[in-house]
């Protein structure tokens, strides 16, 4: 059947035709407009606004300020509601705050019947500060005398957590052991998803619809109950189609204002769309982290034992917090296992834009730390770094005692012979030894560790309707969200493929409405084909076997001897078709006798985790003069479990890699250290990779059977941006004998360090 | 307050004329006059290239061209490319068998410029076509797909594939 093939996208057809709606799209023309009024300093509060004279433009509807809106704190984190208060998410924020912590927090909002008067009321609005200084850096943030945030938070500190094994100051006195250190540190960057975050809101009898660029609408459901201290039932939250989310969407960005606004104007319809400027600054980016790793080595290479510290910016507000660091954290006991290990992690708050999920969450920044840093071993040692990785990294048969995860098959061999063949690792790797003219190639590789979905940390459950059409066909709703990603496809193969009918029989409703699509949490963790296969599959079976109970009355044949195989109902000793589905449905619908409508829903908890294992390799070309690095050629080989659909998986890794390569290479939000504000909030000065930055882009598989799955499948989503930035990294180690320990390696970076190295 | 000017183009063939505030877009026009909807909004400053549409022949990000410049003119949004029964363009069918699509948001932009590059009838070799569709971003494909769709329905309309 259908589940192992490239079929085309369920979407593909809308969405080259233009005819696929998404937010904007569906909004009606005469909605009321939203603007919100960004603070101009980073730290400090609001001792007054004055809004007269925004309140005499035509057009201004109402201005709401921090002094309107109800103290109701509220969490934004897009992660499962914990019902333990010690494990839900931090509640920091406000609507509107009147105490400022980053450039450009939201301190008031116009509504008026146009863009153009709202957007000329926020430049009339009179604001009076009380301005405090601001911090920006981590470590700076942790001194006692910096300013402090948030009361509930001294020091700065959100989180710190630790991982402690064995007894790392006994082992260091081993005799002859090496010692190596270094620090790592990788930049502030935004998902820069095409479509900016909108959402609009209006209110039907005493409810209020919302319908956002979300990926995750019945935890958006859940906030905007918090934030305007309704019930939550009194919300409902419409996901149509997104122009891609990365994780900045897997969190409420203005859905609880927007909310909050419409019911200030009557229950009329506001529409708050954000600017390019705006999503830069005032929604979500990737935490910048520091990473310090010191590795006590034999000679061989083996580890003896191992230090890591991480200090994760987290900017203004809590949003997903310390996950994030711990996440990377965890990965570093396990990648390379060593007996003595420890680890700490601090999230720590400054007066920086709001850093949350984005995709790879934590992962990307603890690969470059962790394979930049195993590179430099192995470069140290004179030992092949692909072969050391090999000896090193964590063995077949591995399980997380926590997680209960087990590495089943030698995927890192696997996916690194992949990736040496493609990229003729070994001929090169010597080729590029001893180069001395300013042009110089070299190759690298790192591997990655990642986990799918969020078991154990948190609540992993998906839920299925289906519903059997009067023509036999299937309609699918899962909470699973269509990001981008290819979801409502592989849903429709994996569905098809358990009824026995052609997932083009399976209509998936892509809309998810909180108040008709099944609870679930969504979009994040690379969860989705994992988590929705178990409730697809169950709930494919209690369809097939209420098909079959049914075909019993019409074809006197008992159940178990009935199978449904391409949309036919046959018997299986002899193969002979009974009745066609499609016949069986309508007789079901319009049946004098026995009239039943056909459906089947279930809920299934996911218990079990599977970790997603790869690698890339990457050849580089570096003018050393110019301090400019080229990318050759670049590949990607994952352990992704069997493929649903292989085409939309290899499209899937040419996206993550080339925000690996923009990470490695170009991106980076820049900060005035004076004022504190974002200094690249556009396309043009945020270097967001084009056509013109990639070269072909390379992605294999290596596919094993993920035993603990429903279809054999696991974790890709964010996999692919995860080992690219560390491979190309160590590829310019290899051309130029510089380690680069801070991305993205502009020239301003390349220049200073081939300076310090006496390069130029 | 505002002002308005009565503008008179042709869209996707028909001949049409609307009064229009004089600080509007031609994208806000194409979405808020015409119900054109394949007509993005990603940045609105012309860095994206998802509002792209063709004027008089040449690819314009329709964000940063005023509306009442298009008076006079012949616009082609991607709702243009449709055959009279619905048949899908060719550039449109190499997107979906390319797997050129994730989320979909840059992707009638793109179709506008790779119309204008397909229109052209030149050869361009693959490096070409990179710098020829530069000016729109994406996020979700790494451009790989986009690039085989394009390169594809170039070499088919020369006959050379």
């Amino acid at each position: 059947m259908s589940v192992g093939q490239s079929v085309p996208r369920v979407d593909a057809l809308d969405k080259v035709i233009g005819r696929a709606k998404y937010t904007d799209d569906l909004c009606e023309k005469n909605a009321y407009i939203a603007k919100i009024l960004h603070s101009t300093i980073a730290n400090g509060i609001v001792k007054s606004i004055d809004v007269s004279e925004a309140m005499k433009i035509p057009g201004v509807v109402k201005v709401v300020t921090c002094f309107d809106v109800p103290k109701y704190y509220f969490p934004t984190a897009g992660h499962p509601w914990s019902t333990d208060p010690v494990h839900q998410d931090v509640a920091d924020r406000l609507l509107l705050t009147d105490r400022i912590r980053y450039y450009g927090d939201e301190i008031a909002a116009v509504i008026a019947e146009t863009e153009i008067a709202a957007k000329q009321a926020l430049e009339v609005i009179k604001v009076e500060y009380e301005e405090y200084p601001f911090i920006l850096d981590v470590q700076e943030a942790m001194k006692p005398e910096a300013p402090q945030l948030h009361e509930a938070y001294p020091g700065n500190i959100l989180a710190h957590s630790s991982v402690r094994k064995g007894n790392y100051e006994e082992a260091i006195k081993e005799p002859g052991l090496i010692k190596f250190e270094d620090w790592y540190e990788t930049p502030t960057v935004q998902h820069c998803h095409i479509e900016n975050h909108i959402c609009y809101a209006s209110k039907e009898g005493n409810r209020i619809t919302v319908v956002s660029s979300t990926q995750i609408p019945h935890i958006i459901r859940r906030i905007v109950g918090q934030a305007l201290g309704i019930p939550w039932g009194d919300v409902r939250i419409i996901k149509p189609y997104i122009g891609g989310g990365f994780g900045n969407k897997q969190d409420s960005l203005y859905e609880p204002l927007c909310a909050y606004l419409t019911t200030q104007v009557g229950g009329r319809t506001v529409k708050l769309d954000a600017t390019r400027e705006e999503t830069f600054v005032s929604n979500r980016v990737r935490h910048a982290i520091r990473s310090h790793i010191i590795s006590w080595v034999r000679p061989d290479g083996s580890f003896v034992a191992r230090k890591l510290e991480c200090f994760s910016n987290q900017g203004a507000y809590a949003s997903h917090g310390h996950g994030i660091v711990a996440k990377g954290m965890n990965s570093f006991p396990q990648l390379y296992p060593c007996d003595n290990i420890e680890c700490d992690s601090y999230t720590v708050f400054t007066n920086r834009p709001v850093a949350g999920a984005m995709r790879g969450y934590g992962i990307p920044q603890a690969m470059f730390a962790v394979e930049s840093h195993t590179e430099d071993i192995a470069c140290r040692l004179g030992i092949d770094p692909v072969e050391y990785r090999r000896k090193h990294v964590m063995p077949v048969g591995y399980v997380d005692a926590f997680s209960k995860n087990e590495n089943y098959y030698d995927s890192f061999n696997q996916c690194l012979d992949k990736g040496k063949k493609y990229m003729d690792f070994d001929r090169k790797f010597k080729e590029y030894q001893n180069q001395t003219g300013p042009v110089r190639k070299g190759v690298g590789c790192a591997v990655f560790w990642y986990n799918t979905a969020v078991w154990p940390i948190s609540l992993e459950s998906s839920s299925c309707r289906m519903v059997l059409n009067q023509d036999g066909s299937i309609q699918l709703q899962l909470a699973e969200t269509e990001i981008g990603q290819g979801a409502d496809t592989v849903f429709a193969q994996m569905a098809g493929e358990v009824l026995g009918i052609p997932y083009e029989r399976v209509h998936v409703i892509s809309t998810q409405d909180t108040d008709v699509a099944p609870f679930g949490t969504s979009a994040y963790g690379s969860r989705q084909t994992y988590v929705a296969g178990f409730s697809i599959k169950q709930t494919a079976m209690l369809m097939k076997e209420r098909i079959l109970k049914y075909a019993y009355e019409l074809t006197r044949m008992p159940a178990f001897e009935l199978d449904i195989v391409e949309g036919q109902i046959v018997r299986k000793g002899d193969g002979r078709v009974m009745i066609s589905l499609s016949d069986l449905a309508t007789e079901a619908l319009y049946s004098l006798e026995h009239s039943e409508h056909i459906t089947s829903e279930s809920t299934y908890q996911v218990k079990s985790n599977a970790y997603s294992f790869g690698c890339c390799f990457a050849e580089v070309e570096v003018d050393i003069p110019l301090c400019k690095v080229k990318l050759l050629d670049i590949i990607n080989v994952h352990d992704a479990g069997k493929l649903i659909n292989p085409a939309l998986a290899e499209a899937q890794v040419h996206g993550g890699m080339s925000m690996g390569i923009g990470y490695a290479m170009a991106e980076q939000l820049l900060f005035d250290p004076k004022t504190g504000k974002t200094l690249n909030d556009n396309l043009l000065d945020y270097k967001l990779s084009t056509f013109m930055d990639h070269p072909h882009l390379e992605a294999q598989f290596v596919e094993n059977y993920e035993p603990t799955s429903a279809f054999g499948t696991k974790a890709l989503g964010e996999p692919p941006v995860c080992p690219v930035a560390p491979a190309i990294r160590n590829a310019v180690l290899h051309a130029t004998g510089v380690a680069i320990n801070d991305i993205p390696m502009t020239p301003h970076v390349l220049f200073e360090r081939f300076k310090e190295e006496g390069l130029i | 307050m505002a002002q308005y000017k009565l503008v008179k183009c042709t869209i996707n063939g028909k001949e049409t004329e609307t009064m229009i505030d004089v600080r509007a877009s031609l994208t806000d026009m194409l979405r808020n006059d015409y119900c054109l909807t394949s007509v993005k909004k990603g940045c609105e400053v012309g860095e994206c290239g998802a509002c792209n549409v063709i004027i008089d022949g040449e690819c314009f990000n329709s964000c940063i061209y005023l509306a009442v410049w298009a008076d006079g003119k012949n616009i082609r949004t991607l709702e243009s490319l449709l055959g009279p029964n619905g048949e899908l363009a060719d550039i449109q069918q190499a997107f979906i068998d390319e797997a050129a699509v994730q989320c979909g948001f840059c992707t009638p932009g793109f179709i506008m410029t790779a119309v204008q590059i397909l229109e052209s009838g030149r050869r361009y070799t693959r490096e070409e076509l990179r710098k020829q569709l530069s000016g729109n971003l994406c996020r979700c494909t790494g451009y790989e797909n986009i690039l085989n769709a394009v390169e594809k329905t170039m070499l088919q309309r020369l006959g050379q594939q």
